[in-house]
């Protein structure tokens, strides 16, 4: 047994038991991020505090929701939209973060592939950060469920549809899925489950081991340079806090964090009060109706390009494709045959490659929003042969890549 | 080095930007039908050229018009025939009472209304006399004199016994024009009223089933049970809710539902009556909105500078 001495003050009997001292090192103060990095390294805490509004506004919906499919709706749009004190601030904050947290998901994502933060030993960064951005999709869908309105019922119906895998006519597996033929009780029961429990209790797990996948490694910088972080903290801790190249995670980067968040907040909050129709879809302020379909079905915007990808083609192929959209950005590590770990601008062809990839899926989301009419499913059917043949072509064009 | 960050910036701000566009406003401008407002001025409609003496108009909407036949007056003490579910039993919708039609409806409206209502309500597709589908509204045949004359008068008389525009309420608005077919349950209201508190829950089912037997004759002569109008403010927003009140058939083409034939400010009152149901607390987000704005804006100034304080030793 370890020895324990008579503590000298609070933190001393802390520290003889937690390590307080040493946490507070390893995890803040000596916790050692690179100079040369940009407002975009800054989204990581961004999401951090969207992920914690969204648990806070959740805990309190929480409290007045009714998983049943006779009083979920009521139970959203009456009792916690008009009864409850700040039911409605709740709600909109729930709703417009569950939004805006794709929005930073996506520009954290474009950073890590513009920057080449995937390579040289972050590869697992890169996977529980898919894996994050797989769950939180799942945790967003089956939230979406929630309110039982129209575009629940008809998105619920839509897309466990998918699950009965075209040709192969796995209708068995959809009614076990949804626990009945159509989307009914069972249904909205589980998928309530998943979204208040399981999924949550995933992200959080994914998120402590998204966070300890970077300690090793540590953060890239926006020059692709390689950092002696031994030899810079020991510059920074002599004094040299200018000319060593890193500084502290708290208070030095995380100061900047805040400012960002701050900005953030910002937006954040103008579009709870004043912009929130683009995340709390009309047609779901109709109560869910099995027998009126909705003359549009669409999902929330962050879907619409792996939608898109699945839309354009017959049943199997566009299945094919489907799945392919979901697992191909997990092998990114992999199809990047290049060692050259820096940003994009200096990388020639594959430069372009990002650029392309970034628009084409700026145009598959406009695409799987419009009407499948016309010249609008043609540009959808070249996007989405466009966006696979990127993916294929990815491994042809990093691999003779001259060293940056 | 040179700083990069307001071009990353303006590049990121400029993709979401355009995502933002793309899937909102340009993709609704796609998907839905515009159609614009037409200040409730029912062009279609002759402007009426007599004036009206509401003397004369009393006369004959007591008697020989018929009008208190089937509607009630309750302000001049005239009580319907027969009670709301009743009513619906052999006209399909509860005919309603004139006391304010006069402030409700549109004169024109009115005017056209008593003369040929499968006209002025729209609804010909429906009702087509020479087919011996009859309105069950009887048009006015005239009472011997100069029909406009006569109409005209009508006309003046429910304009005079009306309560001002001003006194006109929300509710009142609502109940009129749109009450006796769309329910709104949020506000307790039914086909046939605003439901009571009883005390008794034998009394309430049987409220109950006095509003399921009215809604029984009223989804059989509409086709479908018009729908709650609870959460459409959310669900539909205030333009569509107001060009298609306007007139439905710009909206939807061949709806059973007729156009209602309300003034501007009717309609207006109309909208914020179902604001009140389904966005009660839209006031208080606009003033919780503006503080925490205000906040965050403070937050972030202190943010900034103690950036800067940090970062004054890192350069």
């Amino acid at each position: 047994m370890a020895h324990f001495t008579k503590a000298t003050s609070v933190k001393d009997w802390l520290n003889q038991r937690l390590a307080v001292e040493k946490v507070e090192k390893v995890m803040a103060s000596e916790y050692w991020i690179p100079k040369n990095i940009n407002f975009l390294w800054a989204m990581g805490m961004v999401l951090a505090i969207t992920f914690a509004l969204l648990l806070v506004s959740g805990i309190f919906l929480l409290m007045y929701y009714q998983p049943d499919v006779k009083d979920a709706f009521y139970s959203v749009n009456y009792t916690i939209m008009r009864d409850v004190d700040f039911g409605w601030l709740w709600r909109h904050v729930h709703g417009v973060a569950a939004s805006v947290v794709f929005l930073v998901i996506y520009i954290h994502m474009f950073t890590g592939i513009y920057y080449g933060s995937y390579k040289k030993g972050r590869e697992m960064i890169w996977i529980s950060g898919m894996l994050l951005f797989v769950t939180f999709s799942a945790e967003a869908f089956s939230g979406y469920m929630l309110p039982w309105g129209q575009m629940s019922y008809w998105a619920g119906m839509v897309i466990t549809n998918i699950f009965s895998l075209g040709g192969l006519h796995m209708d068995g597996l959809v009614e076990w899925i949804r626990g009945d033929y159509v989307p009914a009780q069972a249904f909205l029961t589980r998928f309530f489950m998943l979204h208040v429990l399981l999924l949550p209790l995933a992200i959080m797990g994914l998120i402590g081991l998204h966070f300890a996948a970077l300690r090793i490694p540590h953060v890239n910088n926006q020059d692709g340079e390689e950092i002696d972080f031994h030899a810079e903290s020991k510059k920074y801790l002599a004094g040299d806090k200018a000319g060593s190249k890193v500084m502290r995670f708290a208070n030095d980067f995380m100061s900047k964090d805040m400012m960002v968040v701050g900005i953030y907040l910002i937006f954040f909050f103008y579009l709870v009060f004043f912009q929130y129709g683009f995340a709390l879809d009309p047609v779901n302020f109709d109560p869910a109706d099995g027998l009126k379909t909705p003359a549009h079905i669409y999902p929330e915007w962050y879907f619409l390009w792996s939608y898109e990808i699945l839309r354009p083609f017959s049943v199997n192929i566009g299945l094919i494709a489907f799945g392919f959209a979901q697992v191909i950005f997990m092998l990114l590590p992999w199809l990047d045959l290049s060692p050259n770990a820096v940003p994009a601008s200096r990388r020639g062809a594959f430069n372009i490659w990002f650029w392309i990839l970034l628009v084409d899926m700026i145009v598959l989301t406009a695409m799987g929003k419009l009407p499948p009419e016309g010249i609008f499913s043609t540009i959808g059917l070249v996007a989405a042969l466009l966006f696979i043949i990127l993916w294929v072509a990815l491994p042809f064009i990093t691999k003779n890549e001259k060293k940056a | 080095m040179k700083n990069k960050e307001p071009l990353i910036l303006v590049v990121v701000v400029a993709f979401t930007l355009l995502t933002y566009w793309l899937v909102e406003p340009f993709a609704h401008s796609q998907m839905h039908k515009h159609v614009e407002g037409e200040n409730f001025a029912y062009a279609d409609l002759s402007p009426i050229s007599k004036t009206g003496n509401a003397q004369n108009g009393k006369v004959l909407v007591t008697g020989a018009a018929g009008c208190t036949g089937c509607h009630s007056i309750n302000k001049e003490s005239m009580p319907a025939a027969m009670d709301a579910v009743t009513a619906a039993g052999s006209y399909g919708v509860n005919p309603p009472d004139l006391s304010n039609a006069g402030v409700v409806y549109d004169a024109k409206f009115l005017a056209d209304l008593i003369k040929n209502p499968a006209h002025a309500l729209k609804v010909e597709h429906k009702f087509d006399a020479a087919k011996g589908q009859m309105h069950p509204m009887v048009p006015f045949y005239g009472a011997g004199g100069d029909i406009d004359q006569e109409i005209a008068d009508m006309v003046t008389y429910l304009q005079s016994i009306a309560v001002s525009k001003e006194e006109l309420t929300p509710t009142m608005a609502y109940e009129n024009a749109c009450g006796r077919c769309h329910a709104v349950s949020y506000e307790k209201w039914t086909q046939i009223g605003t439901k009571p508190e009883f005390k008794f829950e034998k009394e309430s089912l049987a409220f109950d089933i006095k509003v399921l037997e009215y809604q029984e004759s009223l989804t059989k002569y509409m086709g479908k049970l018009p729908p709650d109008l609870s959460m459409y403010i959310r669900s539909r927003g205030e333009h569509f809710i107001s060009t298609f009140v306007e007139n439905p058939q710009n909206q939807l083409a061949g709806t059973a539902m007729p156009r209602v034939g309300v003034t501007a400010d009717t309609a207006e009152k109309v909208i914020e009556y179902l604001a009140d149901a389904g966005d009660t607390k839209r006031h208080e987000r606009a003033s919780v909105g503006k503080n925490v704005m205000i906040f965050a804006i403070i937050f972030a100034i202190f943010a900034l500078l103690w950036k800067k304080q940090v970062w004054r030793e890192l350069h």
